[in-house]
Parts: C-alpha cells; structure tokens; sequence
C-alpha cells in the first residue's frame, strides 16, 4: 500500500510543475508590460517601476522563473493589486466557502444520484427508467448558471423563501444560505453520476457472485445493499475526483450569482481588475486542491478495492 | 423490492430476445433516438441561420419606435425586451453565434486530438509519456477555470468576422488550446486496444504500410467513440460560451448571446420572467438534441456497449 501511495505521489510531481510553469506564463504571456497592464493607463512611472521590479521582469524568463518558485516555496504568491494585500491572505479568507460549496453540492447530488439511479437500474427499460433518463438527459443539458438564475430570482427575489446573497453564519447558516446554488450544481453532477451508477449497477446485477448469492438463498434486499451497492458505488468512487474537478469549475459562476465570497468570484472579478497575481494564485490553489483530492481518491479507490495495486 | 431485484437480475444474466421494435426498423440508424435528435437539431439550426434573414428587427439597437416587455404577439412571436428589440431575433443571432463556436472549436480540438492520439498510441515512447503529463496537467485544472486563465491573458474584445458580426474569438482559441487533450487521450487508449488486435496484424503480414495501417485499419475503428464523445463536445462547449457570456467573459453586449441574455434578464425578472427563461430553453433544447444525437449513434455504431 505504502509503495503505491509513493508511486502515487511521484507521478503527481510533473504535473505539479507543469502547473506551477503556467501559472507562471499567465501573467507573462499578457500582450504589452504586464506592469502597466496591471495597473491601468493612469499609473504613475514609479508604480509600473515598482511592480516590474517585484516581477522580475527586466531579468530573463529563466531567472524570473526560478524567483517565482523560490517566492511559492516560501508561501509567497505576491501581492494583489485591488485590495493591496498579500495573495495568499486574500485566497485564505475565502477558500471556506468554496470547499463548503462543493462539498454541500457532493453531498446532495449523491442524495439525489442513488435513489434515482437504483430505480432506474431495478426498472430498467420501463417507465421509471426513461423518466430517469429523460430527467439526466435535460439536467445535462441545462445551463447551470440558468437553474441557479431561475432558482434566484423565483426562491430569493420573489417568494423570500431563501436568502438572495452572501455566505451566512455558522454550520446551519451556510446551509440555508448556500442552499440554492449548491442544490443547481447538484443537478449538473447528477446528470453525470446517475447514467454511471446505473450502468454499474446493471453490471453488478448480471455478475456471477450476484447470483451465487441469489443461489445460497439470500433475499433481495439483502443481495441488494450487501453485494450490488456496495460494488456499484466502488466503481463509482473513481468519478468522484473527476465531479470534484467539475463543482470547482462550477462554483465559479455560482459564487458570481450569489454573491458568495469565495475563491471562484475572486478569480473572476480578478479579470476585471487585471488583478493578475489574484488570478495566478487561484488557479495555482485550484490546481493543487485538486491533484491532492485525485491522489485522496486513488488512495481510497486502492484501500476499497486491492486489485487496483496490482497493475 | 425483492421481486424486481430478481426480475432485474435475470435481464443482466440472461441476452434479452430481440425487441420487436427492432424488426420493423431494418437500419440500425433510424434507431428514435438517434431521429429525434436530428429533428430537433434541424428546427435549431433553421432557427439560426432562417431567422436573422427573415426577421426585420435588429438584434442589437434599442427600439424606441416598440413596445418594451411586449408579451407575445404576431409581430413579435417572443415578445420584446427591456429596449424594444424583438426576443426572437436576438435568440436566433445569438443562437448562431453559440453554434459557429461550439462547432468551430470542437471540429478542429478533433483533428488535433485525433492526430495526436493516433501518434501517441501507434509509436508510444517518449512521444507518449510527455503527452500523457499534458493531459494529467490540462485534466488537473477545470475546463472553465483553465479557460478563463487563458482569457485573462488574450482579453475579451470581440473580433469582428466578416458575415457573423463580432465574436469573441478568444474562446475559440481557449478550446483549440485545451480541448484536444481529452480526444488524445481517448484515441491513444482506443488505439493501444485496437493495435493488438488480429485484423492490425493480419494487415500487418499483408504488408500494408504504417501509414495504410493508421489510416486505413485503425482510424475507423477509433473514429466511433470520437465523433460519439464529439457530440457531448459540443453541448460543453456551448455551455462554456454561454457561462462565460454569462460572466461577461465572451461575447460583450449590445450583441447577443444566449448566456449573456439571461445575465442581461436578471434586472427585470420580477417584470417579465419570459426574457430570462428563452434563452436558458434554447440552450437546454440545442444540448438536448445532441445529448439525443449522442445516445443514438451510441446505440447505432456501438450494439453491444
């Protein structure tokens, strides 16, 4: 097991790099003087001079570079341009709600994936399972940032039944209050994991040791929950690292309509700004909380599941 | 409960007959899923390209001479928006502009994805393993994320493209960048299957070229799961658009867009709800179509899967 995990970490490293290689060009590569670009075309020459200076940017690609990661190493990621602090406080404070975000719409989205999904499976090609798959079909194709507008203007605006911004206070605070968008994004990953968990389900069910233990004279429900979800829902533990990768890119637009102070409306209101070191911190912290989330998922994917560590 | 485990249990185990539905369909591509999709598609697209010529509003200046928050009417079938300009026609200019970026940036990730697969899995090596940190690297970020990091650096004014009007180019370019990774990956792993499979080799002892055996023996066999994930493409692509229209990251107003219609509503909800809930149904029937394209050349190129 230890073995794997290091094999695990060690093919984690390149991709690491080649992350931090361009994050890096990301402020680089901006047509014209990053410095003036970042600052506006009322800055003064003293603060283009100050930013070129911090940047590096009259050394060679190469030396900048190697001032970038001597920085990241040292939990510098620079300072932002707009609120004048330094990056990493400005993410720090607003990564909360985000992680809580994607989280809270995990959560409900498994609510909501099993019991659809076990229908569907157990009625397949009846009317369950096409009211299932139509239901996935147009939760696919819905826009999120339309369900969470909907949601918004009819549940908040309207009707005042929930919250129309912010993040809330305490646990049940930021339940109430991130209801709407996480239950949009929920919609959008169980359009993906419902199809999985029922194709696997299926597959399950034809399986031979499922009717070995149909055989010995087990009942269904108990065949059920202790031979098919359990196996089922294996499988499906591999889509989870890959959902994870999709919530984080949605909360971007969730946290923009809802006013939500978390990292996603950061990186956006960033582009506006020209905040670029913002913009280069977020997706650095992006990048990394999800290859540490893919690496968590292996590991519990090869814990579940032995067969894995041998390939 | 018990009941339908067992019943359901049996339909794995057992090959169902052959449905009579089946019998009376002799081409396996007529399957109804597969029509209805191209149905839907086709009343899209008639929507798009027909509507702007037809229509004699103009999708873009204020209308002072219209009603504003006009509900449907013969002249205008949509109702109007908060500046007098007919719904419909800003739906179908905005529709084309969601389409010529979806299609545009999905046909040619495609090409890339597929040349760089066939090479990366046909001669593996170094090739391979420098592809493969590429894709773990580009599938490490997410898409939206990943694109607005390259918008951030390109900028989001629109080019004008003679015919269409401005576009916001930029996402095009974003998805040429980065899209391509997910179809190399599947072909690579398409075409190590399919190189070690008899009909490769007796092509080989046949003396056909590597290049012969590429294109001729391994292509068609790999192009079925590509065109397949091309259509689910293509609804992700849309809703890239639109979410970043939406976030004021792609098309700029007064042009209309689909995403950037709902964004532009969430003002006069409580005045007309009408104008937020178009375009969100456009982009949910344009996805569903594919989303049915999809499934029905599923069931049509791949019978047992």
């Amino acid at each position: 097991m230890l073995g794997y995990i290091i094999r695990r970490i060690i093919v984690m490293i390149p991709v690491l790099f080649a992350l931090t290689i361009f994050t890096f060009f990301l402020v680089r590569l901006v047509p014209g003087n990053p410095a003036s670009v970042m600052l506006g075309p009322r800055a003064t020459p003293e603060a283009i001079a100050s930013i070129e200076e911090s940047l590096g940017l009259d050394k060679p690609l190469l030396v900048q570079y190697g001032y970038f990661m001597r920085d990241l190493l040292q939990g510098d990621l620079g300072d932002s341009i707009r609120k004048k602090q330094p990056v990493t406080t400005v993410i720090g404070d607003r990564i909360g709600p985000t992680l809580f975000l994607v989280f809270y719409s995990m959560i409900l989205a498994v609510l909501i994936t099993v019991p659809m999904a076990t229908v569907a499976a157990l009625n397949k090609e009846r009317w369950p399972d096409q009211i299932v798959r139509i239901f996935t079909l147009g939760a696919l194709a819905m826009p999120a940032y339309w369900v969470g507008m909907m949601l918004l203007q009819l549940l908040a605006v309207k009707y005042k039944i929930f919250p129309v911004a912010g993040y809330g206070d305490g646990f049940f605070g930021h339940l109430y209050y991130l209801f709407l968008p996480a239950i949009s994004l929920a919609l959008a990953i169980a359009a993906l994991t419902i199809r999985s968990l029922r194709s696997s389900i299926l597959e399950t069910l034809g399986s031979d040791y499922v009717r070995t233990a149909r055989a010995k004279g087990l009942s269904g429900r108990s065949v059920f929950s202790w031979h098919v979800m359990r196996n089922s829902s294996l499988s499906s533990i591999t889509l989870l690292g890959l959902i994870f990768v999709f919530v984080i890119g949605g909360t971007t637009i969730m946290e923009t309509i809802f006013s939500i102070p978390g990292i996603g409306q950061l990186i956006v209101r960033g582009i506006f700004d020209r905040d670029y070191p913002v913009i280069q911190g977020v997706t650095l912290v992006i990048g990394v909380i999800v290859l540490l989330t893919s690496l968590v998922v292996d590991i519990l994917y090869a814990a579940l599941d032995p067969r894995v560590k041998l390939s | 409960m018990s009941g339908s485990v067992a019943a359901a249990s049996e339909l794995g185990a057992i090959p169902a007959p052959p449905k009579s539905k089946r019998t009376w369909i002799s081409r396996r591509w007529l399957n109804p899923v597969l029509v209805a999709g191209l149905v839907i598609l086709g009343v899209m697209l008639i929507f798009v390209i027909v509507g702007p010529l037809v229509s004699p509003y103009n999708p873009t200046d204020p209308a002072f001479d219209q009603p504003t928050f006009a509900g449907p009417s013969w002249s205008h079938p949509l109702g109007t928006d908060n500046f007098g300009r007919d719904t419909a026609t800003r739906l179908a200019y905005g529709g084309r502009t969601d389409f010529v970026i979806a299609i545009a940036g999905t046909a040619v990730t495609v090409v890339i994805g597929l040349l760089v697969g066939l090479i990366a899995g046909f001669y593996g090596g170094k090739t391979d393993a420098l592809l493969m940190r590429v894709v773990d690297f580009t599938l490490a970020l997410p898409y939206l994320v990943l694109v607005i990091g390259i918008i951030a650096v390109l900028g989001t004014t629109p080019t004008r493209v003679p015919g269409l009007g401005p576009l916001p180019v930029n996402v095009i370019f974003a998805i040429w960048m980065i899209g391509w990774v997910t179809y190399a990956r599947l072909v690579r792993g398409e075409v190590l299957i399919a190189k070690n499979m008899e009909y490769v080799d007796a092509a080989r002892v046949c003396g056909a070229s590597t290049t012969r055996l590429i294109l001729r023996h391994i292509t068609p066999n790999v192009m079925a799961i590509v065109i397949i994930f091309a259509m689910a493409d293509i609804v992700l692509n849309i809703l890239l658009l639109s979410s970043l229209s939406f976030l004021g990251l792609g098309q700029q107003p007064p042009y209309p867009e689909w995403g950037l219609m709902v964004s532009e509503a969430r003002d006069f909800f409580l005045r007309d709800w009408r104008m937020m809930t178009y375009p969100g149904i456009a982009v949910l029937i344009t996805g569903a179509a594919f989303g049915l394209i999809g499934d029905g050349l599923t069931q049509a190129l791949r019978p047992k899967g």
